[in-house]
C-alpha cells in the first residue's frame, strides 16, 4: 500500500552551496515583502482568480470593514462551480436552482461594485478558473497566483507559485495584495525516462499519488521534473500540477522552458511588444539551479507507469488498469486497513476484482484536471467511429471554457462525440463536484477525468473512479474499464 | 474572531483517516453566501439518512444513529479527535465554519491538510497535532470512558487529560498570538502598508508586465 515519503527512495541531498536555489526558493524570494520575527512572512500576490463559491463572504468582509481591493487589476473573476452545462446563452437567468442563481448573481454584483473584471456566464471566455487563467495569459511564469480553490496548484505548470487559499485569505489578498505565509519545504518529484504510448499526464500524477500518498506532500512545495514531465505539453503539466494538492502539497511547479514561453505568447493578458523580451529574459531563470538542495526527492521511472484507475475513496487508492482491487486483509496498518474496508463498502467492490471487470454507469470527461483542448482530442480519438456502450446511461463531455469549446467545435470534435453517443455540454465544473444539476445518483459508478473520488463528491452515494480522458472514453465505449493500449 | 485561551471540553472521535472537507460540509451547502449557519449540516452525509439540501428543516430529517455525533454520549462535544490527514481536499473555509458553528473549538489529529489547518486559525478553531501513538491512546481512552473530556491550554501548548497526563503540542508563534488575542489578520498586515508599497514600486519597475 501507500508508503510515506520518508520510507521511499528519497535522497536526502548534500549541503547546497549558499547561492543555489530551487525554483520555489526563487519564486518565494522574489515575492517576499517582509519577514516578521516570529518567522511568518508577507508574500506579495500578483494575481487572484475569483469564483462564486468562495468569494461572497470575502466581499462582504471588505464591505463591512469599508475596505476596497488593493489592486483591482490583479483580480479576475468567472463563475464556474454552479453554472449549468446546458442553456448557458440565457446567462444567469437560465440557472434553475434558485440558491445557485443567487450565488452567481452575487459574484456579478460584487465584481460590478468593486470594478473587478469578470467573464460572466454568457461571455465566451467564461469557464473553470484554472482553465481560464492560463488560457488568457492571466497566469504568467514567475507570478504568485492564488484563488479560493485548492486546485490553484494547476497554474504552477507555467512556472508560477500558485496555491489555493480559504475565504478569509481571499479577503486578505483583496485588501492587502499580500498573504501571510510560512515557507514550505522543497520536494522534487522526478519522473525519469519516457512513458509508454497511451500513458498520459493523468496517469503520471495518479501514479505519483499512489506512491507518496495523499499526505505525502503535506508541508512541501513540489517541483515536478525529469524527462517525462518536461516532455509533456503545458496542458499535460497543468494536469500534473492540478493534482499536487491531492498529494497534500499546496503548490506544484514545473520549470519554464521553450514550451512555456510559446504557450504564453500572444495570449490576451500576456506582455506585448516592448515588455515581451524583458519578460522572457526574466522567465529563463525560472528553474532550479543545478546544485539546489531539496528536502526530499522522489523518483519514478516513466517506463514503469501504466494507465491508472482509482478503486477507492481517496486518490491514493489507485492501481494500474491491469491490476485488481487490493485486499485490505493484506494491509498491516490498522488505520489504513479500516480505511480500505470502508472504501470498498462505499464503492460496492470486492477485493481482488480485476479492474477491467468493473462496469460503469456514467462517464464524465471534464474538470480543471482534464478539460483542455488536448484532453478533448484524446477522448475524441477514442470515441471516433465507436459507440457508447448500452449499459452506460450517460457519457458527458464538458469543455473547460467557452474558448476550449469553440476550438473543439472548429476541429469537429463535438460531432465525433455526438455521433458516438456522448453529450457535448457547455463549460463549467459540472459533475466534478456536482454543485449544478450534473450528478451521480446513489450507487451509480462513474469513470471520471476529475481529481477527487471522495465519498459523495459527484453526488451522494455516487462512486467515482479517476482516470485519464482516453481511459474514460474507452470505458464509455466498452461499458467497463479497459486498458487503452489494447483498444487498438 | 473569538479568542482561544483554554478549553475543557467533551471529546468526540471520528475514527477514519483522510476525512475530507467534502465530508465535513457537502458541496450543496456551499451555495450559501453567508459565513454562519453551517453547523446543522456538518458531516451531513454521515449524519442523516436522507439527502440534505439547503433550506431543509434539519430537525425533521432521519438521523443515522450509528454516526458518532448522533450518539447521546457525545452531545455538546467541543473537541474533535481525528486521524491522519484530517481536512484534506477542497479549500472551502465552510469546513471550519461548520465545525465551529456546530460547537467544536479544537481538533486533535496526527496530521492535517495544509489549507484546512490554516483556515482553522482564521476562525478561532485550534488544530492540534499530536503523535499518532498519543492520538491512538486518546481514541482508546475516549471509547472506554463515557463523558471523556480533555483540557486544551493554548498558552502552555498542552493537552491535559482528566488524570493529569500532559501532552505538549507545537504551534507557530504568530498563529498562537492571533488566536490568544482574537486578532484579525488584515488589521495586522495593514500595519505594514509602507513595506507593501515599497515592494510594489520596486516591482513596477523591474517587472512592469505584472502590473498591466
Ligand atoms: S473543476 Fe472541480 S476541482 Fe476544478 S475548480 Fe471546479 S470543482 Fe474544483
Amino acid at each position: 500500500m501507500v508508503a510515506t515519503v520518508r520510507e521511499l527512495n528519497i535522497i536526502e541531498s548534500k549541503e547546497k552551496s549558499m547561492s543555489a536555489k530551487t525554483l520555489y526558493d526563487k519564486l518565494w524570494d522574489a515575492h517576499l515583502v517582509r519577514q516578521n520575527d516570529d518567522g511568518s512572512c508577507l508574500i506579495y500576490i500578483d494575481r487572484q482568480l475569483v469564483h462564486e463559491v468562495t468569494s461572497p463572504q470575502a466581499f462582504e468582509g471588505l464591505r463591512l470593514a469599508g475596505r476596497k481591493p488593493w489592486r483591482v487589476d490583479a483580480n479576475l473573476a468567472t463563475p464556474d462551480h454552479n453554472v449549468p452545462t446546458t442553456g448557458q446563452s440565457a446567462g444567469v437567468a437560465g440557472i434553475v436552482d434558485p440558491v445557485s442563481k443567487i450565488q452567481v448573481e452575487t459574484l456579478d454584483a460584487n465584481c460590478d461594485f468593486f470594478g473587478i473584471t469578470e467573464f460572466k456566464m454568457n461571455d465566451i471566455r467564461q469557464g473553470i478558473v484554472h482553465v481560464v487563467g492560463p488560457e488568457q495569459g492571466a497566469t504568467l511564469p514567475g507570478m504568485t497566483v492564488v484563488c479560493g480553490d485548492s486546485h490553484t496548484s494547476t497554474h504552477g505548470a507555467l512556472g508560477a507559485l500558485a496555491h489555493g487559499i480559504g475565504t478569509s485569505e481571499v479577503e486578505h489578498v483583496m485588501a492587502t495584495q499580500c498573504l501571510i505565509q510560512k515557507k514550505s519545504k522543497n520536494m522534487l518529484i522526478k519522473v525519469n525516462g519516457q512513458v509508454g504510448p497511451g500513458v498520459t499526464a493523468k496517469d503520471i500524477v495518479l501514479a505519483i499519488i499512489g506512491k507518496i500518498g495523499t499526505a505525502g506532500g503535506t508541508g512541501y512545495a513540489i517541483e515536478f521534473g525529469g524527462e517525462a514531465i518536461m516532455a509533456l505539453s503545458i496542458e499535460g503539466r497543468m494536469t500534473v500540477c492540478n493534482m499536487a494538492i491531492e498529494a497534500g502539497a499546496r503548490s506544484g511547479v514545473v520549470a519554464v522552458d521553450d514550451k512555456t514561453v510559446d504557450y504564453v505568447k500572444g495570449r490576451p493578458y500576456a506582455p506585448t511588444a516592448g515588455q515581451w523580451d524583458a519578460a522572457v529574459a526574466a522567465w529563463r531563470d525560472l528553474h532550479s539551479d543545478a546544485d539546489a538542495r531539496f528536502d526530499a526527492v522522489v523518483e519514478l521511472n516513466g517506463a514503469e507507469i501504466e494507465p491508472q484507475v482509482t478503486w477507492g475513496t481517496s486518490p491514493e487508492m489507485v492501481v494500474a488498469v491491469g491490476g485488481s482491487v487490493p485486499d485490505p486483509a493484506a494491509e498491516t496498518d490498522l488505520v489504513k486497513r479500516t480505511g480500505m474496508e470502508k472504501a470498498l463498502v462505499y464503492m460496492g467492490l470486492k477485493a481482488n476484482t480485476p479492474i477491467e471487470e468493473i462496469s460503469i454507469d456514467k462517464v464524465f470527461i471534464g474538470s480543471c484536471t482534464n478539460s483542455r483542448i488536448e484532453d478533448m482530442r484524446a477522448a475524441a480519438a477514442v470515441a471516433q467511429g465507436r459507440k457508447v456502450a448500452a449499459n452506460v446511461k450517460l457519457a458527458m463531455v464538458v469543455p473547460g471554457s467557452g474558448l476550449v469549446k469553440k476550438q473543439a467545435e472548429e476541429e469537429g470534435l463535438d460531432k465525433i462525440f455526438i455521433a458516438a453517443g456522448f453529450e457535448w455540454r457547455e463549460p463549467g465544473c459540472s459533475m466534478c463536484l456536482a454543485m449544478n444539476a450534473d450528478r451521480l445518483e446513489p450507487g451509480e459508478r462513474c469513470a471520471s477525468t476529475s481529481n477527487r473520488n471522495f465519498e459523495g463528491r459527484q453526488g451522494q452515494g455516487g462512486r467515482t473512479h479517476l482516470v485519464s480522458p482516453a481511459m474514460a472514453a474507452a470505458a464509455a465505449v466498452m461499458g467497463h474499464f479497459v486498458d487503452i493500449r489494447t483498444l487498438g | 474572531m473569538e479568542k482561544f485561551v483554554t478549553l475543557n471540553g467533551l471529546v468526540a472521535p471520528i475514527d477514519r483517516p483522510n476525512v475530507d472537507t467534502d465530508a465535513i460540509i457537502p458541496k450543496q451547502f456551499l451555495k450559501s453566501i453567508k459565513r454562519s449557519g453551517f453547523g446543522p449540516n456538518l458531516f451531513d452525509e454521515w449524519r442523516y439518512l436522507d439527502h440534505g439540501e439547503p433550506g431543509m428543516d434539519n430537525s425533521r430529517r432521519p438521523l443515522n444513529t450509528e454516526f458518532v455525533l448522533n450518539q447521546p454520549r457525545y452531545q455538546g462535544a467541543q473537541v474533535l479527535l481525528g486521524r491522519e490527514n484530517f481536512g484534506c481536499g477542497s479549500s472551502r473555509e465552510h469546513a471550519p465554519w461548520a465545525l465551529e458553528d456546530y460547537g467544536f473549538r479544537a481538533i486533535i489529529a496526527p496530521s492535517f491538510a495544509d489549507i484546512f489547518y490554516n483556515n482553522c486559525f482564521k476562525n478561532g478553531l485550534l488544530p492540534i497535532v499530536l503523535d499518532a501513538a498519543v492520538v491512538d491512546a486518546l481514541f482508546n481512552a475516549c471509547a472506554d470512558t463515557e463523558g471523556y473530556r480533555l483540557t486544551v491550554d493554548l498558552s502552555k501548548q498542552q493537552v491535559v487529560t482528566a488524570t493529569g497526563e500532559t501532552f505538549a503540542f507545537e504551534i507557530d508563534g504568530f498563529r498562537q498570538h492571533c488566536l490568544l488575542n482574537g486578532l484579525d489578520d488584515i488589521g495586522l498586515t495593514m500595519q505594514h502598508v509602507d513595506d507593501i508599497k515599497a515592494y510594489e514600486s520596486k516591482r513596477r519597475v523591474s517587472t512592469p508586465w505584472l502590473f498591466n
